[in-house]
């Protein structure tokens, strides 16, 4: 069955994105009718907005319009950015490495951070470290990540000007190496990458816990307790690792919010990935951009998911079984 | 839920005090806010991101205004957003959920597909796009807001939907010949309003979050002082690297404030109506 099993996962990722290729479209063609755009041109003459009616293939029928979207899509072909003039795709390719960046170190801090707190918790339930841990934890749920982001910025960069308050390397400063570049990369990654973290930290710290206290009461912890093995190194040993599932599974309701965590964070420290690009589309009214990065926002949400389930599936032999 | 199980919830634990208390004092200032605000907070003046004061509390913004008549009148943005689009999804949730899951065949299968790809589309973008093809203003951000965060209460309802339709009572209420309808109202409803209600206090504090990101973004409501437009304002001005805390720190902590005494009561409800909660907790 597990061949099938994966087959099915994959399907359904696919079905998905074919969905969002469809809504994208309609989306922006009924809501956002860029024949309205085009009215806007001053001293166009009807003739002239035919014309350009057709360069953008809106004089076809809409299941043609839709077939035309689906394949240029399908080529990475996502139309010209109205602010910048270059080809959307271009624009996408060039932001991506620094989102991937920025959420990647996020993501791998949150989460080797919040297990290890998540641990700490559980087997001190109900003491003054559990109660810290979970009030922070609900604190940097509530707490606005860009709102993190700005004070970093104040008491980091204004205050104690140790690190650099935005974009991604010294302007204007030529490297004598790749290695002096990346630290000086590292450096502009410190404050965003802790407001990603801190964004995160708190639900994998509660993911973690849940879990590691789920574990506890099981009835093969209380054997290995009785069999006289130290507790250290029954909960490293034996709690720790069978608690860190759930981690990997649950994790993946989170992604669609590190978008969400990637637009605005980097919004505030001018990093120049896909959330700054959003950023600047919403402003500028783009809709080629803005609809060229939901679709990959989307994308990526979708295979995150995708990912973590062909994670579970290597990490519990149970799914294998069944 | 008992009347007096929940009255105990809510006034006797700290947490629920503590809730209650936050939670009443930002609707106070929802209501009265433009009442009580010592300056007009849209009056513009000289005093360019001035420092605390006698005449201004909490300093002034780039414009001169004074920052503590804003944050007072801002409540109220926060408020109404966060409640109507909590609303709007409570129904949507309760509705798909009620009906996937009472008729259950290739009801259930379409609603629930619709589900999932609401629960994969990432949220926030979704929500920009929607909010930036309208004109911004309180109306869409609620609708926008209320649309698109309704799919994990489906999921919930529909989920004791189906331990429900199963028990001795609905059947017996379908033995007697009643209809879909009636056992939908009298029976399934009933049931699941605790955890609606628990949920959806829960999206209440989704909800004014995603206010401020997307007035943040510029989104907002641009006749309207909010939290999250103060927050842009400041931000965009250069307010941080001015150092101008007093502009800075007071919206962000309001906001914070506001979703931890909802988030605070929401997980009281929620551990009341899912006991095995309150095991772990």
């Amino acid at each position: 069955m597990s061949p099938r099993w994966l087959a099915g996962k994959v399907a359904a990722a696919l079905l998905t994105f074919a969905f969002v290729l469809v809504f994208n479209f309609f989306l922006f063609r009924v809501m956002g009718d860029p024949t309205t755009q085009l009215a806007r041109l001053p001293r166009a003459t009807p003739e002239e907005i035919q014309k350009l009616r057709a360069n953008y293939g809106l004089d076809k029928p809409i299941t043609g319009q839709f077939v035309d979207y689906a394949g240029d899509t399908l080529r990475f072909d996502l139309g010209t950015s109205q602010r910048t003039r270059r080809p959307v795709w271009t624009e996408i390719k060039d932001a991506l490495p620094w989102t991937l960046l920025l959420v990647g170190t996020g993501t791998v801090l949150a989460t080797f951070i919040g297990a290890w707190l998540g641990v700490i918790a559980a087997t001190r339930r109900g003491k003054a470290a559990d109660d810290g841990l979970l009030g922070f934890s609900l604190f940097t749920y509530a707490a606005p990540e860009y709102w993190i982001g700005i004070i970093l910025i104040l008491v980091f960069a204004v205050w104690l000007p140790i690190f650099p308050a935005g974009q991604q390397v010294t302007p204007g400063v030529e490297f004598s190496s790749w290695l002096d570049e990346a630290a000086d990369v590292a450096e502009h990654l410190v404050l965003p990458g802790i407001a990603m973290t801190l964004m995160l930290l708190g639900q994998y710290f509660l993911i973690m816990r849940a879990s590691m206290v789920d574990v506890l009461t099981e009835d093969f912890i209380t054997v290995k307790r009785a069999i006289g093995l130290p507790w250290e190194r029954v909960v490293r040993q034996h709690a720790v690792p069978n608690a860190l599932l759930p981690l990997v599974t649950l994790s993946s309701i989170y992604f669609g919010m590190v978008v969400g965590g990637a637009i605005t964070i980097e919004t505030v420290f001018s990093w120049p990935g896909l959330g700054e690009l959003s950023f600047d589309a919403i402003n500028d009214k783009d809709f080629p951009v803005l609809q060229g990065t939901f679709l990959i926002f989307s994308a990526g949400v979708i295979l995150a998911n995708l990912l973590a389930d062909c994670l579970y599936f290597v990490l519990d032999p149970r799914v294998q079984a069944t | 839920m008992s009347e007096r199980g929940v009255r105990q919830l809510l006034f006797q634990t700290w947490r629920g005090r503590l809730g209650l208390g936050v939670l009443g004092l930002f609707i106070f200032l929802a209501l009265f806010g433009s009442l009580i605000a010592p300056d007009d907070p849209d009056a513009s003046s000289l005093v360019i991101l001035g420092g605390i004061s006698a005449d201004h509390w909490l300093g002034t913004t780039e414009q001169g205004s004074d920052v503590f008549s804003q944050l007072l009148v801002g409540a109220r943005v926060s408020i109404i957003v966060g409640f109507a689009a909590a609303a709007i999804s409570a129904l949507l949730g309760a509705t798909v959920g009620l009906i996937g899951g009472y008729f259950g065949g290739w009801t259930d299968r379409i609603l629930d597909a619709f589900e999932n790809w609401f629960l994969v589309i990432p949220q926030i973008p979704l929500m920009i796009v929607l909010a930036r093809l309208l004109e911004p203003s309180l109306g869409v951000l609620i609708a926008v807001i209320g649309l698109t965060s309704w799919a994990g209460t489906g999921r919930i309802v529909r989920a004791q939907v189906l331990t429900l339709r199963e028990r001795a009572f609905v059947e017996r209420a379908r033995a007697l010949g009643a209809r879909d309808g009636y056992i939908i109202r009298t029976h399934i409803l009933p049931n699941t309003l605790p955890l609606i209600f628990a949920n959806t206090v829960l999206i209440v504090a989704v909800a004014i979050l995603a206010e401020a990101a997307l007035a943040f973004l510029g989104l907002g409501d641009p006749t309207r002082i909010s939290w999250g437009t103060m927050l842009e304002n400041a931000f965009s001005s250069g307010a941080p690297s001015a150092g101008a805390w007093w502009y800075v720190i007071p919206p962000g902590l309001c906001i914070t404030l506001l979703v931890l005494s909802v988030s605070i009561l929401g997980y009281l409800f929620e551990e009341y109506v899912n006991p095995r909660l309150r095991e772990q907790g």
